[in-house]
């Protein structure tokens, strides 16, 4: 796919208007943004309930400039599908005026790795043709930072707070986007707004496949992961050249679903002495507060550096780079 | 000059029945999950899906909570959409409910009424769409499937009447009548496509007092759904209840011009014999066939027995109730599913309500009856108006609430009292046990 130049991609129509009411340095917006500029079709968005939904639709304003319907929270995949079928059945009847409309299901961890889960397996298994959002800042943000599938170990929220004999979450982060890849969709995708275009890339590959697609993007929260709003795009890029977050993608190939390792990971994965101790990544976050202060605790900070390890390994075998 | 259509004899039950309207309705999307005992309708209906009868897109969802997400979502991109559940299934459903009558969305769906877990039980009572009644759906019950049939072709054109933009929910009795045989008179394709119509979308005020279609279409970006709070939220709820308010004529106006088009008309309540009436049973659903029944036996006994079956129980036809009891000495209000810790039953206490402050008001009691499809014959419908002449003879009212088709023992489970014992005590194996 050709590179898509700044220039054109500031002139494309602002789908997620400004003026909204989300937190300074949300990491959320600004995919959203990417992601939507990525489309050339006109797309209609279903959003979850959460940070993203209650802060664009304050009624009587929004800042879509895209149809847009939030209806509940762990349904964002069912509602697009009923989207997606409604415009399938109105072009069948003749009275549809586009040929091609994209349906981007927009969630967050709790919406997709807890509550959504259902709907969204469901969503997939019968291969309605949406793109869903994943906007995974690892925990439930919207409620007050609650703990979720998709928050780290040892990350303290306030439902796994780091207490004088817990250090914030036990159990390890659960692997939505590989769980998705097994569902052998059209597409599966994980980005990070710090390599923007990388992410522009990914999401039309999403628009463009002829079935379910996935994208997975890292969000970091300022107020729940409790570091500084400039940080935001320095804790994406982090997170990849961590290998916490690598980026990747899965695509449905002669029926059989081919993992590959995406540019900013790859150049890791040639070159391992650029991989960058999680520690850096876990630093500037106050969630790890605990894991430093008042004296820091080796132990459990080589625990989540081997976990990140182990899960980097596992990447680079299904992408065939071991 | 009659302009009743030539309709055809076809033996159906009532999933049938409701799945063979739908089919002539042609609504862009079913999404359904099966669930005993609605499960010949997405059966049946996946059949005309599979011999290309209907161009429907069919949705085999993962749930019921998912199959009212889809039809929200369908609905909302300007599709008619259908759905149908029962029990737990509408259980499931519960919280999307009200987000389809909130979201002003016109989706039908039928209810196939049947007892709540726990414990679990597959028969018929109301229990599942009275947990549902403060849902924002319109609620019509059925007397049999030919009411089914045609109550589905009619909830289209009272769910999109502009003045109402609510979902509407066809009710009828579990394996009663969603599993029994019996003679429907249907009309020509044709016919129902003219009757129901092309479905319309709303063309509704923005904040900003433009206009604009209701409807997620690419060239009109609406934002459905939206964070609504103190400011706003409240006036949004005060025209859902307008809405309902308005449905009590258009359901009158619909049932009317249906009953032109097929010679059966239907309204908000269906009163039979009740014009000299002295006593009456007021009944929803399949049960009103029987009280029927038992009305004309105790009219050959001289007796001046009426039925009131009550069919729109959302919106509740308050007027129309009160000006048909108003003469009557005597009734008995048959509830079909329990309020626990209320006094009395649904319709009892709204029919009692009614009444609050009429100057001429009937004796009014009530009975439980039918839950978890337990047997109503009508022996027992002739006891109530046995019970309501000897009410009115005497003028000994008794207990006002009751159980009609207890097992006789009930008493004794009732009066028994649970000891009391520590988890520790299942160790000693002094109660019972191996």
């Amino acid at each position: 796919m050709s590179v898509v130049k700044p220039k054109d991609l500031a002139l494309t129509e602002e789908r997620l208007a400004p003026g909204h009411r989300l937190c300074p340095g949300c990491g959320e917006p600004t995919t959203v943004k990417l992601v939507l500029k990525a489309s050339d079709d006109p797309v209609i968005v279903c959003s979850a309930t959460g940070c993203l939904e209650v802060s664009t639709s304050i009624y009587p304003y929004t800042s879509w400039n895209v149809p847009w319907i939030h209806s509940a929270f762990e349904n964002a995949a069912a509602t697009a599908a009923g989207v997606e079928a409604a415009i399938k059945a109105l072009k069948r009847n003749g009275v549809y005026k586009y040929d091609k409309v994209n349906v981007l299901a927009v969630a967050g961890d709790g919406g997709t790795y807890d509550i959504g889960f259902q709907a969204l397996s469901g969503a997939f298994e019968r291969y309605h043709r949406i793109v869903y959002l994943l906007l995974d800042n690892e925990a439930y943000m919207n409620t007050g930072i609650q703990r979720s599938g998709g928050t780290p170990s040892y990350a303290s929220t306030t439902t796994s707070p780091d207490g004088k004999v817990i250090p914030g979450k036990l159990q390890t982060k659960k692997q939505i986007s590989r769980i998705m890849v097994e569902h052998e969709p059209a597409y599966v995708a994980t980005i990070s707004a710090a390599f923007w275009q990388d992410l522009i890339q990914k999401s039309k590959k999403a628009f463009a496949a002829d079935g379910p697609a996935f994208l997975h993007s890292i969000t970091p929260c300022p107020r729940g992961w409790r570091h500084a709003d400039n940080l935001t795009i320095e804790l994406c890029r982090l997170a990849v050249q961590t290998c916490i977050f690598p980026l990747w993608e899965a695509e449905k190939i002669d029926g059989k679903m081919v993992y590959k390792l995406s540019a900013p990971s790859k150049q890791i994965a040639k070159n391992p002495d650029k991989k960058k101790p999680v520690v850096e990544y876990l630093k500037l976050q106050g969630r790890y507060r605990h894991l430093f202060k008042p004296e820091e605790k080796t132990e459990l900070i080589n625990q989540i550096q081997e976990w990140v390890d182990t899960e980097w390994d596992i990447i680079l075998e299904r992408c065939g780079e071991k | 000059m009659s302009k009743i259509v030539k309709q055809e004899m076809m033996g159906m039950n009532g999933d049938t029945a409701c799945a063979y309207a739908v089919k002539q309705c042609n609504p862009e999307v079913v999404a359904a999950y099966p669930i005993t005992p609605q499960t010949i309708i997405v059966e049946v209906f996946s059949e005309y899906v599979a011999n290309g009868e209907v161009t429907t897109e069919f949705i085999p969802v993962e749930s019921e909570h998912s199959a009212m997400s889809t039809s929200i979502g369908a609905a909302a991109a300007g599709a008619r959409a259908y759905t149908a559940s029962a029990s737990q299934g509408l259980a499931l459903m519960y919280e999307m409910l009200y987000i389809a009558s909130g979201l002003r969305l016109p989706i039908v769906m039928t209810c196939v009424n049947r007892a709540l877990s726990a414990p679990i039980n597959i028969h018929g009572d109301h229990s599942d769409a009275m947990g549902a009644r403060d849902s924002g759906w319109i609620q019509l019950y059925c007397e049999n499937s030919q009411e089914a049939y045609d109550t589905v072709i009619q909830a289209w054109r009272i769910a999109e009447h502009k003045d109402v933009l609510l979902p509407v929910m066809v009710n009828i009795d579990g394996f009663i009548l969603s599993h029994t045989l019996e003679n429907v008179a249907v009309l020509p394709d044709d016919a129902v496509k003219k009757f129901i119509g092309e479905k319309k979308i709303p063309v509704v005020k923005k904040p900003s007092g433009e206009l604009t279609p209701y409807v997620l279409h690419p060239d009109y970006p609406v934002s459905m759904g939206a964070i609504d709070l103190q400011d706003y939220y409240f006036e949004h709820k005060r025209q859902q209840a307008e809405a309902m308010k308005n449905a009590l004529k258009v359901i009158k106006e619909v049932g009317e011009e249906y009953g032109e088009l097929t010679g059966r008309r239907y309204g908000l309540i269906d009163a039979y014999m009740m014009d000299d009436a002295e006593i009456a049973i007021i009944v929803m659903g399949s049960t009103a066939g029987t009280a029927k029944y038992a009305a004309d036996l105790m009219r050959e006994k001289g007796v001046k027995a009426g039925v009131l079956r009550v069919r729109s129980f959302r919106p509740f036809p308050r007027d129309d109730i009160v000006k048909t009891l108003s003469k009557v000495k005597a009734c008995a209000v048959l509830d079909r599913s329990i309020s626990f810790g209320s006094y009395g039953g649904p319709l009892f206490t709204e029919i009692r309500s009614s009444f609050c402050y009429e100057c001429e008001k009937p004796i009014i009691i009530n009975y439980y009856y039918g839950l978890g499809g337990r047997d109503t014959p009508p022996n027992l419908l002739e006891n109530v108006f046995s019970e309501l002449k000897r009410i009115v003879e005497t003028g000994k009212i008794g207990e006002e609430i009751r159980y009609l088709g207890l097992r006789e023992d009930s008493i004794d489970s009732v009066n028994y009292k649970a000891e009391l014992i520590s988890f520790k005590d299942l160790n000693t194996g002094n109660i019972g046990g191996k």
